[in-house]
């Protein structure tokens, strides 16, 4: 793990450019290609140099609301870090919810502010905020300059703190004056890094081993992954191990992709919407291993009852999350790639496999006693058709961006992710408006993918000026509002919890295709259940033959429950099944 | 068991470090004893000592989240470990003539030093542990104390073992990581020297 690389200091004096300048090349240096932002008064010097540049992609966003999401979602579906660039004060606060988002998602991203000139800090003077303090808890790190020759040395160290270890959001603030002022420092690599993704810990082979004997002598294990398995690109390595060892596979929500959802060994997703046997096997599980997962609150419900007799294997490569809510009994501090990879190289050691097969017996009874379902309505869409119908016209690796409520819960349970980095949501902070913008930034990122926004109504409309930005840079999206005119999850946590007193939480319904064509996009509203699938195929075909967006009003059955469902707080064993089909 | 944990951390000597590090501890309902910081013999580093009160997990917890910081170097747990412990306080006491004696008294019994004395008070120094400063207090009650100041604790250990940035550090006794955590560079893989 220790990197001993020297100092790259790379600073030949160069010939005099502004630090707006440097700001731009620095982009460059990173392998930057395309920043979503918007202009404003303190950072137009680096717009100005952006312009002088020429060769870097830039976005406008509605809202720089909107732009961090983009960044997040170029950063979910690539693995490198968003760039987002605003001006001081209010754009810059309108970043807050995108940093914090990709704070609890640990997602990637630069944020790039306008800032007052120094001279000026600290006197509440026009459009200044204090980012740095602002966003001290919602960044992985933050920097305000006070000087050109910081850029070049600053920003390397930026995006190497985005990336590495558990990848994070950072800003970087510009007073005016270090973007004007000249510097003759060129790019650097990296003056104060060990650099790179180079310094990856492989967690160490003491807690490895011990890990194996655990494994080796128990009976009923579970594997539960979560999306450091995805920052890790260890999805080979997990499937590998888990096959091995013929060990269930429970993908968390931000986990889902690391692992095949219709693989034999899948387990679904755990927690409060997990599946009944997700729970059932992780409150009887003797060991856990949990890789890339923060074991929150939506995962483990009531934590004394949610694998009380497991012994916690704890795979995480931020030595903070092990032993944070659950104590670990083996702690193994490392990148899930090396760290699985090690695993299975121990179990092929081995002289023979431990025999998992009557664990397998007892979870196939649970399957069959509460399998995921939904009885099906006559002449009405219900979210989880919708849902399956998308799955049924996707490829494996094209991508799904949902927003947060019930629509993104559907999408979790009824969709089947096979591959990594095909599910892009916000699961921490749970963000709603987060869709349409993270699947522009995911489109853009990959344009060769279909990319379909899941959303729900309440969430489609928090960003819906973006659609002018899909529309003007012709970024085809197709946004699959799933439409119930309610805050659903709200409304039915009131039905549940509240004796149905629906307080606030029904929604104005505008005809979202209509709002789509007055931005110039494409739309089609969605009544009967047979007009889903050909829908959806023209809404792909078309989104890609003209190079718009397409908005799908899509009228779903308002009083459908997201199930099973385990009341908030309780042991998630106390889960409400799925009401599936007569059979 | 709650007890106090002190700690010693390097940090990077830039603006705004001490904000992020209180700001941390605040935020994730951390209880800080007591917190103070200085430079260090090396210009580009600071040294802080800080105070947590909590059992061994709070104890466990606060330092991987200090070590998450990117302007922090290193942390070394000092909790249960041979060590120093000074803090410095100055006592302004009523302190009319005729017990003027009494005070001076009592202050070279603890080593205090008396560093001002007018027609009525007297502002005695003690520096010490904890324990010393708190009965230093508790003798100057009774004359009426006036106005009190107390700094941080600094912590240091004992031995030839030395906190310093990576490169240069003698490591401490007992003072290996936890394994497969490295001390030499902190959780964002980043070295300093």
């Amino acid at each position: 793990m220790k990197n001993h690389s020297q100092r790259h200091h790379h600073r030949a004096p160069g010939p005099r450019h502004s630090g707006a300048d440097a700001v731009i090349a620095s982009l460059h240096a990173q392998g930057v290609e395309v920043i979503f932002g918007m202009v404003g008064g303190q950072i137009m010097p680096v717009y100005d140099a952006l312009h002088r540049d020429g060769k870097l992609r830039h976005i406008i966003v509605g809202h720089e609301q909107g732009g961090a999401h983009m960044a997040e979602g170029f950063a979910r579906a690539t693995g490198k870090a968003g760039v987002v660039m605003t001006t001081s004060g209010p754009g810059a606060t309108n970043l807050v919810t995108g940093l914090a988002d990709a704070m609890m998602d640990s997602t990637p991203v630069v944020a790039i502010t306008g800032q007052v000139p120094s001279h000026l800090l600290g006197n509440d003077a026009f459009q200044e905020a204090d980012m740095r303090g602002i966003t001290m808890p919602i960044t992985k790190h933050n920097y305000q300059l006070t000087s050109p020759d910081q850029v070049a040395s600053v920003f390397a160290e930026a995006f190497h703190i985005a990336v590495s270890g558990r990848p994070g959001p950072v800003l970087i603030d510009l007073p005016k004056d270090v973007t004007v002022a000249q510097t003759e420092v060129a790019s650097a690599l990296g003056p104060r890094l060990a650099g790179g993704r180079g310094a990856v810990a492989k967690g160490h082979p003491m807690q490895i081993e011990r890990a194996l004997q655990l494994i080796k002598n128990c009976r009923q294990p579970v594997i539960l992954a979560g999306g450091g398995v995805i920052h890790a690109e260890a999805s080979a390595e997990l499937k590998a191990l888990a096959e091995y060892l013929d060990i269930p596979v429970t993908s968390t929500l931000m986990g889902l992709g690391n692992f095949p959802g219709d693989h034999r060994l899948s387990l679904g997703m755990p927690g409060m919407h997990g599946t009944g046997y997700a729970n059932l096997a992780l409150y009887n599980s003797d060991v856990l291993i949990c890789v890339g997962c923060r074991l929150d609150d939506r995962v483990t419900g009531q934590l004394e009852s949610f694998a009380p007799q497991a012994k916690l294997v704890h795979i995480d490569v931020d030595a903070s999350e092990i032993s944070k809510c659950l104590p670990a009994a083996v702690p193994i501090v490392g990148d899930a790639k090396p760290v699985l990879a090690a695993l299975l190289t121990g179990a092929q050691a081995w002289e023979s496999r431990p025999d998992f097969g009557a664990w397998h017996k007892v979870m196939a009874t649970w399957r069959q006693k509460y399998p995921m379902g939904y009885r099906a309505k006559d002449g009405v869409i219900l979210p989880q058709q919708a849902v399956q119908e998308i799955s049924a016209v996707m490829g494996e690796e094209d991508i799904v961006v949902t927003g947060v409520g019930q629509h993104q819960m559907f999408t979790a349970q009824y969709y089947t992710f096979r591959r990594p980095r095909t599910l892009i949501t916000s699961g921490g902070l749970g963000t709603m408006g987060f869709g349409l913008p993270a699947a522009i930034g995911a489109k853009v990122a990959r344009p060769e993918r279909r990319v379909v926004c899941i959303d729900g109504d309440g969430s489609f409309l928090m960003n819906v000026q973006e659609l002018c930005t899909a529309v003007r840079y012709r970024i085809p999206v197709v946004v699959a509002v799933l439409k119930n005119c309610n805050l659903g999850m709200v409304r039915q946590w009131q039905h549940m919890f509240f004796e149905q007193r629906h307080s606030q939480s029904d929604l104005a319904c505008p005809p979202y295709d209509q709002v789509a064509k007055a931005f110039g996009a494409l739309g089609r509203r969605v009544e009967r259940p047979e007009d889903l699938s050909p829908s959806l195929r023209w809404a792909f075909q078309a989104a890609e033959a003209q190079q718009l967006p397409v908005v799908l009003d899509i009228m779903v059955d308002p009083e459908e429950a997201v199930l099973p469902m385990v009341p908030a707080g309780e042991p998630n064993i106390n889960f409400i099944p799925c009401r599936v089909e007569e059979r | 068991m709650e007890r106090l944990n002190p700690m010693a951390v390097l940090v990077r000597n830039e603006p705004g470090v001490l904000a992020r590090v209180a700001g941390l501890l605040a935020r994730r309902g951390f209880n800080i004893h007591s917190l103070a910081v200085g430079e260090t013999e090396s210009p580009d580093v600071s040294r802080m000592s800080i105070v947590v009160s909590g059992d061994s997990a709070v104890r466990e917890q606060a330092i991987k989240q200090l070590r998450r910081l990117v302007d922090v170097i290193r942390v070394t747990d000092l909790t249960g470990r041979p060590h120093v412990e000074r803090g410095l306080a100055l006592i302004k006491v009523a302190a009319p003539s005729e017990r003027r004696s009494a005070i001076i008294e009592l202050a070279n019994i603890f080593r205090a030093a008396i560093t001002h004395v007018d027609q009525g008070s007297m502002i005695v120094e003690v520096s010490g542990n904890r324990n010393k400063i708190e009965a230093m207090i508790d003798m100057m009650r009774p004359f009426g104390i006036l106005e009190m100041v107390r700094t941080g604790q600094i912590v240091m250990a004992r031995g030839q073992a030395a906190l310093r940035v990576a490169g240069q550090s003698v490591p401490l006794a007992g003072d290996e990581p936890e394994p497969g955590q490295d001390d030499q560079t902190n959780d964002n893989g980043i070295q300093y020297n």
